[in-house]
């Protein structure tokens, strides 16, 4: 069984699940560790939305 | 008029080295939680009927484990050459049984030979590695640390 993704499609399932194992590991209440979850994957999603923008302007 | 004195010899409690209880003493459980959550992952919270969460990092790991084969990662083994490959055996141990299933049926056994293996072998790392921090939690929960 092969998997093929994209960069983009492999960082955000790569974020989803270290997103989900650090909310749950990270904070006591199930309402804290959705929030810090969230937070997590907004980070990751975000940081990978700037890089993309960071090695596009360095192409340029 | 002669003061009154004080008796030292009966005041040996003040000098004696102060014997504390941990405040969080180490159960059997506080060791077989966090070894059953390294084995398989989110079994040391099952064990300790936290299910919900549990459940959610067995799927989180073995989902990225399984991602990372599919992904033709490469699976390391026991070696003692170069750090990189030394620190890459301690994340792919970490996945625990996932891991010793991988070896015993040679999987992951081939070379990153383009970008999307070399993804791969990262999902691989950092499940074992997230498996460490589930097992860490599994042992807090143990302890009383953590509800």
């Amino acid at each position: 069984m092969t998997i093929n993704l994209s960069h983009f499609s492999a960082a955000v399932v790569f974020a989803l699940f270290a997103s989900v194992v650090f909310g749950i590991t990270q904070r006591n209440s199930t309402i804290e560790q959705l929030r810090y979850g969230l937070y997590c994957f907004a980070l990751f999603v975000g940081g990978v939305f700037l890089a993309g923008w960071v090695m596009a302007l360095i192409r340029r | 008029m002669a003061k009154p004195t004080t008796d030292k010899t009966t005041d040996k409690s003040k000098n004696a080295p102060a014997v504390t209880e941990p405040e969080y003493p180490l159960t059997t459980m506080a060791v077989v939680a966090p070894l059953v959550g390294w084995l398989i992952p989110g079994g040391g919270h099952i064990l300790l009927k936290r299910y919900g969460r549990g459940i959610l990092l067995l799927v989180s790991v073995v989902a990225m484990f399984l991602i990372g084969l599919g992904m033709q990662g490469r699976i390391y083994k026991p070696n003692g050459g170069d750090i990189l490959d030394i620190l890459g055996f301690v994340g792919d141990v970490g996945s625990g049984a996932l891991y010793f299933l991988a070896r015993i049926m040679d999987w992951g056994n081939v070379m990153a030979a383009n970008a999307a293996a070399d993804y791969g072998k990262t999902f691989l790392i950092v499940a074992g590695l997230l498996n460490f921090i589930a097992a860490a939690d599994a042992h807090h929960i143990a302890l009383g640390k953590k509800p």
